[in-house]
């Protein structure tokens, strides 16, 4: 039993709301990245290490845009295209030639390929990180309740998430494109031999994954600015959420990233004042930061030690 | 040389060269190449370490950087608390102890993870072997003791009795002994029972698994044993470069070193050896031509795996894609 010390100062419920609101728009930024990945592996059975780039190239281009025509939002409706036709080439001249290889060949491939677009992305806008600024209405706070205020434009960030994970969902499940993206997950060669052009439907969602991920770049930007290395960092949480929701399962990936989105955040901001409840404030000050920072593998870790495939794993594959 | 094979001779003829040509330079005093040579020779204990596991079992493991680091800060970590008092029971500049602390710990971190990754495969084997390595990342960077991500200065390298690891020309020799030994012993795994089994589990895991054979267990044994060789890199890279951080561990490092097995040709004795030298060669000769040589590097990357299959020994033996 832990003896809980005196003088613990109640836990802050407004900051818990707050940091749990951060959470919820982390897990939703690592859902557009991560149902990119789910997409393109579910289907196309690629393992897409450069996913991560598009992210950066979508906060780069939004940014660029941001500055030429004067408004983040419109940036933001221009640069998804973009994204999207990168993505096209992307599929056509790298991945496409890789399909039929095994997973150590994707794996290298488009590792060379992080290499390339990284130092691309160094060439064209420098080295240095760029500041996306919003407009005005954007920049403020919105009083919720009580005595909490959020960002305005975290709540939209939450809100474009939410709405991008339903339109996922009615695409994947209630229109003819989803229903082809399905059965292409389920049996690829019987799709084709329906006269379906495979093809075509594997850079289509190719370049649907990248748009993705490039709205989620765009959204993060003007919070943390546009850098090079951002999408390596976000590319590996992507895959524990995929690991942890089972590969190639969209429901999996979306309550996988929201889990991981909270655990991540309430670990880092909770984690220490939790120790401190049985611990010295030192010893708690020194051991928190380095187990937060591992809480998601370890989690991933007991969910793959109770069900390797995942907690959704998809049911054909 | 009658007796040896043409691909013998071509193992003795190479690494006779990686042998001499440092000798060569330090004879000449040119530091700079020594000091090149030796780093390309640390990196290919790793990835022939790597190829144990990934060329001979099939196991795609994109977390070797890890061990790397395990090992780096096994030495560094005693040497810190050396010089600035503090958890005495691990401080300590002896090199035996050092390197066996790197074995040790990057042998016991394997047999975590390893008992963990074992159980999936294909896809998530190559992302949970990814993940794992983050975490100790991750892990290092949040130790504000040890330079958190700054990294850690050695002040003072492994010491042996008889043998100055500050001398460049006896770090190069004793590393150089140590890739032969590695080399020697992969070849000793391989050829064995054990690396019969290792091997027939990568064809085919089922059949093998119906023979009898506790596949995972032969496969956890190999992947100890490829991490400890990798924490034993780690450690000679510590003392090489005297400066240790979390970035030697980023999975970018566990890509290279994936990328060296591949270039080199997987499943033989030498090709990692080749693919480190050639990796680590084009790398030094292209940074120094621009700042942006991640981008021709990238496109290297990306047209060998393309277009030739079966890697640089492939070649050599005259079978080339």
């Amino acid at each position: 039993m832990f003896v809980l010390k005196s003088g613990i100062p109640p836990l802050d419920t407004t900051l818990l709301f707050v940091q749990t609101l951060n959470g919820v728009q982390l897990g939703l930024l690592l859902f557009l990245v991560a149902s990119g990945l789910t997409l393109v592996f579910g289907i196309l059975d690629f393992v897409n290490l450069a996913h991560g780039s598009l992210y950066m190239l979508g906060a780069f281009i939004c940014a660029s845009l941001t500055f030429l025509v004067g408004n983040f939002l419109l940036a933001v409706l221009i640069a998804l295209p973009i994204t999207g036709v990168l993505g096209y080439l992307i599929e056509r001249f790298v991945a496409r030639p890789l399909y039929a290889r095994d997973h150590l060949d994707h794996v290298l491939g488009t590792f060379g390929l992080i290499l390339v677009l990284d130092t691309s992305v160094h060439l064209i806008w420098g080295p240095a990180g760029i500041a996306v600024p919003l407009p005005a209405w954007l920049e403020g706070q919105v009083g919720l309740f009580g005595d909490v205020v959020v960002p305005s434009f975290r709540l939209l960030i939450i809100a474009a998430g939410l709405a991008a994970a339903a339109g996922l969902f009615w695409l994947v499940n209630y229109t003819r494109l989803g229903m082809l993206i399905r059965a292409g997950a389920s049996n690829r060669t019987m799709v084709s031999a329906l006269g379906i052009d495979i093809q075509s439907l594997f850079a289509l969602v190719f370049a649907l994954g990248a748009m993705l991920a490039g709205l989620a770049g765009m959204l993060i930007a003007p919070i943390t600015e546009a850098s090079i290395g951002m999408g390596n960092n976000i590319i590996i949480t992507a895959f524990v959420v995929i690991i942890v929701g089972g590969i190639g399962s969209m429901k999996g990936a979306f309550f996988a990233a929201l889990l991981i989105g909270l655990i991540d955040t309430l670990g880092r901001a909770f984690l220490d004042d939790f120790f401190k409840l049985f611990m010295s404030s030192d010893a708690a000050e020194n051991s928190a930061p380095a187990l937060s920072a591992m809480l998601i593998y370890i989690l991933m870790a007991v969910v793959l030690s109770v069900r390797p495939q995942g907690l959704f794993p998809p049911k054909v594959r | 040389m009658i007796g040896f094979s043409r691909s013998a001779r071509i193992n003795i003829g190479v690494m006779a060269i990686l042998a001499i040509l440092p000798v060569f330079f330090w004879w000449t005093g040119q530091t700079f190449y020594l000091s090149l040579a030796t780093r390309l020779v640390i990196l290919a204990i790793a990835a022939v370490s790597l190829n144990l596991i990934l060329g001979y079992g099939g196991l795609i493991s994109f977390g070797h950087a890890a061990y790397i680091g395990i090992g780096a800060y096994a030495v560094g970590i005693p040497a810190h608390h050396a010089l600035y008092g503090g958890m005495d029971f691990i401080a300590s500049n002896n090199g035996f102890f050092q390197i066996a602390l790197a074995v040790v710990a990057a042998a016991v971190f394997a047999l975590i993870t390893g008992a963990i990754c074992l159980r999936t495969k294909g896809v998530y084997f190559i992302m949970i072997t990814m993940a794992f390595a983050q975490m100790v990342y991750y892990f290092f960077v949040s130790i504000e003791e040890y330079g958190g991500d700054d990294g850690l200065v050695i002040d003072t390298r492994s010491e042996f009795p008889l043998v100055n690891l500050d001398q460049p020309i006896v770090l190069f020799l004793v590393s150089y002994v140590v890739l032969v030994l590695a080399m020697w012993l992969v070849n000793a795994i391989v050829n064995s029972r054990f690396g019969m089994v290792l091997q027939s589990a990568k064809g085919n895991n089922d059949r093998t698994v119906t023979l009898g054979y506790n596949t995972y267990l032969y496969r956890l044994t190999a992947y100890v044993i490829s991490g400890a060789m990798c924490g034993l890199a780690g450690a000679l890279l510590g003392n090489f470069a005297t400066f240790i951080s979390p970035e030697m561990m980023d999975w970018s490092r566990s890509g290279e070193l994936m990328f060296m097995v591949i270039l080199g040709g997987t499943a033989t004795a030498l090709g990692p050896v080749l693919g480190a030298a050639v990796f680590v060669v084009v790398a030094q000769f292209l940074s120094e031509l621009t700042i942006y040589w991640h981008l021709p590097f990238g496109l290297m990357l990306i047209a060998v795996v393309l277009f030739a299959r079966g890697g640089l020994s492939g070649i050599l033996r005259g079978k080339g894609s």
